[in-house]
């Protein structure tokens, strides 16, 4: 790493200076950006006890990657972060989803996923339902939802709940889809780059980890724009000073 | 194939098209070539050309195809009706209905379908042009757009074919080699864990021959590899 680090620096000076400047703020997120993408089937190191997350398998002692991805390996933990893919639903995930047809005791949510969830109506609403209650008056076809996922069993048989302070209906707007492995990097280290979008375009946005975002506002076409560019360039270093400036310029 | 003509296929110590018994075509590779798809990617050796598109993994209908406790895959090998000489009719026939077959075997090994069930894979193999080792040549673009789409895989699958001509063993034959060769093998293998996942064979040759033919093949096949890891990291290069 090191030689290729001196490497880098002869060829193009200005962004070693930028990555210094990111590390000293976020040392993680420098490390994490210098680290070269792995292929499905590379070696990335013995086990040596320690926990094989996602994106990874082993093979006797030997560990290696399931995607292509940039892996994450630490003295505890050995975890493959894919770059592409969709959406495979995991317990607590809190996502964006569209009603996709009312049953008698709930409802069909497609979550932008391989598979469908399903909303019952002890999850959905809070108050008591008669049986007679036609429930399509809670939630109707092609409502949009902030919902969280409660449970995925062995063969992907999904529940979601609006039992969590961030579920509820969400009203007008428009809602994108993206690669769901992108949004860590929509959002940013601690929400900054979503921050940057919000305050800059004056939008209303939610961001779904199954890779649906919901925007409402004015200009939201800026912030489509905003959002499809870091969801391209995504791997890249400088990508918030490029949103930054390409957000001051619109607005 | 198989069948004796007075054509001459080596001509002074080298192939009709002036290469040497064990090297490749040029070969380029891309990938992210088809929009609407999940993964995609090109392959083209030499003047075959296929095109191979990943969708899904994605909701498996009719309903009773589905298996509960793994996803499938699905490949169509296709060639398009301009992609020969004359005019192949276009749509499925026995050959490609045994070639998608062969390419979904190939492929199968190398997938975590267990990290998906009631889901499919589908993976379409289009041939644009045709000029020997279609096969093998589709199984190359699917491998490289199914790690493009990000389905887990244990390994890439690489494949080549090897063969027979004029009493030689040479890799990577062109239509014409196919065609008046003396034999023709197709091999896929998972070049990282040294495992082959298709071996399919045309003609006559000696016990002899077959273990250096496999071993020609299983050579061209870590070149072809590392073509592909290439363009795969090039595709996420930084900066």
């Amino acid at each position: 790493m090191d030689e290729e680090t001196r490497e880098r620096e002869a060829r193009e000076p200005s962004i070693e200076k930028e990555i210094k400047e990111v590390m000293k703020e976020y040392p993680d997120l420098a490390k994490e950006a210098l680290k070269e993408v792995v292929l499905p089937g590379e070696f990335l190191g013995d086990k040596k006890g320690r926990k094989i997350g996602h994106g990874a398998y082993f093979e006797g002692e030997k560990v290696f990657s399931k995607y292509l991805g940039i892996p994450r390996i630490d003295e505890f933990e050995i975890n493959v972060m894919p770059l592409s893919g969709v959406y495979i639903p995991e317990t607590d995930d809190r996502i964006i989803g569209v009603i996709n047809s009312v049953e008698v005791s709930g409802w069909f949510v497609d979550i932008n996923s391989p598979y469908q969830a399903f909303l019952p109506v002890s999850e959905g609403v809070e108050e008591f339902v008669d049986q007679r209650t036609d429930i399509s008056r809670f939630f109707d076809i092609n409502d949009i939802i902030n919902c969280k996922v409660s449970r995925v069993t062995k063969s992907k048989t999904v529940q979601v709940s609006m039992n969590d302070y961030s579920a509820k209906k969400l009203y007008g707007g428009v809602i994108i889809k993206v690669t769901p492995t992108k949004i860590p990097r929509i959002i940013g280290k601690g929400g900054s780059m979503i921050q940057t979008i919000k305050q800059a375009t004056k939008c209303d946005i939610v961001v779904g980890q199954n890779g649906v975002i919901w925007i409402r506002g004015d200009i939201k076409a800026k912030a489509i724009e905003a959002i499809l560019t870091i969801e391209k360039e995504s791997h890249m270093l400088g990508l918030t000073e490029k949103i930054q400036k390409m957000l001051g310029e619109g607005v | 194939m198989g069948h004796k003509s007075d054509k001459k296929l080596i001509v002074e110590g080298k192939r009709t098209d002036g290469r040497k018994f064990d090297q490749l075509r040029d070969v380029e590779m891309k990938v992210d070539v088809v929009n609407r798809a999940t993964g995609s990617a090109m392959v083209r050796f030499g003047s075959t050309v296929a095109v191979a598109a990943v969708h899904g993994p994605r909701e498996l209908f009719p309903k009773f195809m589905q298996e509960q406790a793994a996803g499938i895959i699905r490949v169509r090998y296709n060639m398009a009706p301009f992609s020969v000489d004359d005019r192949k009719s276009p749509g499925p026939d026995r050959r490609s209905q045994e070639i998608s077959k062969v390419a979904r075997l190939a492929l199968e090994p190398s997938i975590f379908l267990e990290d998906f069930p009631k889901a499919t894979i589908d993976v379409f193999i289009e041939i644009l042009q045709a000029d020997g080792s279609t096969r093998v040549t589709g199984i190359n673009a699917a491998s490289l757009a199914l790690a493009d789409a990000g389905v887990p895989m244990r390994d890439l699958v690489a494949s080549c074919s090897v063969g027979k001509i004029d009493g030689q063993l040479v890799a990577d034959l062109n239509g014409l080699e196919d065609n008046y060769g003396e034999a023709d093998m197709a091999i896929a293998m998972q070049p990282g864990k040294n495992k082959l996942t298709l071996m399919q064979m045309d003609g006559a040759i000696s016990r002899d021959e077959f273990e250096k033919l496999v071993k020609l093949a299983a050579e061209s096949c870590k070149k072809i590899y590392d073509m592909q890891k290439k363009v795969l990291k090039e595709k996420y290069k930084r900066e």
